[in-house]
């Protein structure tokens, strides 16, 4: 109930006309409110989140350990990398990154891994939990909590939790398929071939049930007439579903790829809690941040995997804004 | 077993007229959402098992064992032995000023850009949302430079710079979540009919009148929602903590457990407890907020 009341979608769509008008001319007082209401958020945004979203990109051609000065002048070759600091490197870092980084591909390959365990495997399962949830079967309302427990948790929080599950000696896991001696104990988190996968069944635990959430609110909002007349036309459920509900949450869907895709770009915490993200857990984030935080700092190189991370997350991010914000300029280019 | 029981409960439910079939889909369905249950609470309830037991039980009987004591000591020791309060503090010297701030910032920016012909409306708000999107480490690497470049009198932040300070994590989880709050706000706000604003403006209200008079009272629910997700998610945050702050004792609870961690090595049953602490706030938020917290993240997901 709260959602409906809450939701603009069906709370203000009967009553706000479609051509809306903006009320009145601005006095002096009103354009001093505009421009301090504007002018901070625009402010902040721009110095905290896309100033560093460009120096990324400006950084990526540079080569620094972050001690010194940047400079214009291009880096000499053949010169110990002390003496050529703070200096244009051109694509130099991204060559390193592609060809010698012995760490690049695998966090890419990690991450493809990751976005495929998110789309072909969480996401459906949590959508799988809504769809059965919104049929009102008894007890719903239990399941939904149940299910939706772990996203109140923390990643950090998720990664500590599953570790009293994943432990060689004393980890429910082991112990209850008897492989907790010293001979035979499987090390979940600690064997590079498995420890991505363990860590990915914390990641959908967390992860299904948010997309379960967010399709509860999808299904809640699908007319119950439009399933009745389909059901009436002889479509069974599953049908119905595919044909006629799951395209009327197009809205939904969005939203759901969007979080499910940079969702898996942004994976950091549960890899960083188990090992570092490293032997087999690296992905790109851990790759940009252990280069700036690390010992030796590598500025230039750190920048170079940010920005390959940016322009992957492009992809999903414009294919948003695209879809939601393209009706909102069509009534504008007709007026 | 998913596939399994699609094809179990879906061809059958679709028979329609007899009522057995159907009642065949709902055991399946029953029975699939008690085991995803058990299973779901599975890691929690272990983790908790564990946080109630002695070290001395545990390591005589094995962890996965029926219990001979159950006590609350490790809460107690976990709580006093790692300076917990400290770094709760911590938490709430974040938290609290950033969820204020952003959505004090939020709110008005929304206001203007649904209420206030500023021709750039559109775009300003597609660049703040795109901003709510990029993952962190995208803008880690400069944030990190700038962080250490700017300076702060010493009473805002005893390191002197936003660096290691309480106030640069303000600072970045406030520009951080701005984008999410003023997309989810402005939806909101343009689902408030025009007439009353035509009225008010009748009346003589100036705009700021109508932003704190008429338009934030109306927004009083989803403000409420998008305070409990913000509380929820500052609180969780580890990444920021973890690469803006480079001394453990000013980070806040969730990436503080980093630390414990290491600090409980030999002791996993105070692992536990301390994990099991650290749940504690987002746990009362998921009992008596869960409504907000979902209806939250409903409105991230609908657009106006």
């Amino acid at each position: 109930m709260t959602d409906h009341e809450l939701d603009p979608a069906t709370a203000g769509a009967p009553r706000a006309p479609r051509r809306r008008r903006r009320v009145g001319r601005l006095s002096g007082r009103d354009k001093a409110v505009v421009a301090v209401l504007l002018g901070l958020p625009i402010l902040l945004d721009l110095a905290f989140i896309w100033g560093p979203a460009l120096g990324t990109i400006g950084l990526s051609f540079t080569k620094w350990n972050g001690v010194g000065s940047l400079s214009t002048k291009a880096c000499l070759p053949n010169v110990p990398s002390i003496l050529s600091n703070g200096c244009l490197y051109g694509v130099q870092n991204y060559h390193q990154a592609l060809t010698i980084y012995p760490e690049f591909w695998p966090a890419v390959r990690h991450n493809l891994i990751w976005l495929a365990v998110f789309v072909f495997f969480a996401t459906p399962l949590g959508m799988f939990f809504a769809v059965l949830i919104d049929r009102g079967i008894k007890g719903s309302r239990m399941y939904q909590s149940i299910l939706f427990l772990p996203v109140m948790l923390s990643l950090a929080l998720v990664g500590i939790i599953w570790e009293f599950m994943y432990s060689q000696n004393y980890g429910l896991i082991n112990t209850v398929i008897g492989h907790n001696h010293n001979g035979n104990a499987i090390d979940w988190l600690g064997n590079p071939k498995l420890n991505l996968w363990a860590v990915l069944v914390e990641a959908t635990w967390r992860q299904a049930g948010y997309v379960m959430v967010l399709y509860l609110a999808g299904l809640k909002a699908v007319d119950p007439q439009l399933r009745e007349a389909a059901l009436m036309d002889g479509t069974n459920a599953w049908q119905t579903f595919w044909k006629v509900v799951f395209p009327v949450m197009r809205p939904i869907n969005i939203v759901v790829m969007v979080v499910t895709v940079i969702e898996s770009l942004r994976a950091f915490d549960l890899v960083y809690i188990t090992n570092k993200g490293i032997n087999g857990l690296e992905l790109l984030s851990v790759l940009v941040t252990s280069n700036i935080v690390g010992e030796t700092q590598r500025v230039g190189f750190g920048s170079a995997l940010g920005v390959v991370l940016l322009v992957i997350s492009l992809v999903p991010i414009c294919t948003f804004l695209y879809l939601t914000f393209r009706r909102e300029s069509q009534p504008k280019g007709a007026r | 077993m998913t596939a399994q029981t699609i094809q179990g409960t879906a061809p059958r439910a679709s028979a329609g007229g007899s009522k057995k079939p159907l009642r065949w889909g709902q055991i399946a369905s029953q029975v699939f959402l008690i085991c995803a249950c058990v299973l779901w609470l599975l890691p929690i309830v272990f983790a908790l098992y564990v946080a109630l037991r002695p070290y001395s039980d545990t390591q005589k009987y094995g962890y996965v064992s029926l219990p001979h004591h159950l006590t609350l000591k490790n809460f107690s020791d976990a709580w006093s032995q790692s300076d917990m309060v400290h770094y709760f503090w911590n938490s709430v010297l974040i938290t609290v000023p950033s969820v204020i701030i952003v959505l004090a910032l939020a709110s008005g920016l929304a206001f203007v850009l649904t209420r206030v012909n500023v021709k750039i409306n559109v775009a300003l708000l597609i660049v703040f949302t795109a901003g709510n999107l990029l993952p962190q480490q995208v803008i880690i690497t400069p944030l990190y430079r700038l962080f250490l470049q700017i300076h702060v009198p010493t009473f805002l932040a005893g390191s002197g710079l936003l660096y290691n300070s309480i106030l640069g994590l303000v600072v970045i989880n406030v520009s951080f979540q701005l984008g999410f709050c003023t997309f989810v706000l402005s939806n909101y706000m343009k689902s408030i009919p025009d007439e009353m604003y035509e009225a008010a403006l009748v009346d003589g209200a100036g705009l700021w009148t109508r932003f704190q008079k008429l338009t934030l009272p109306l927004c009083r629910p989803a403000l409420a929602a998008l305070a409990t997700l913000l509380t929820t998610w500052i609180y969780n945050d580890f990444f920021w903590a973890i690469t803006l702050m480079s001394s453990g004792d000013k980070r806040p609870i969730t990436s503080a457990l980093a630390n414990l961690q290491g600090q409980f090595v030999s002791n996993q049953n105070l692992i536990a407890a301390a994990a099991m602490i650290v749940a504690v706030p987002t746990l009362v938020v998921y009992v008596l907020l869960q409504k907000q917290f979902i209806a939250g993240l409903s409105l991230g997901s609908s657009k106006g």
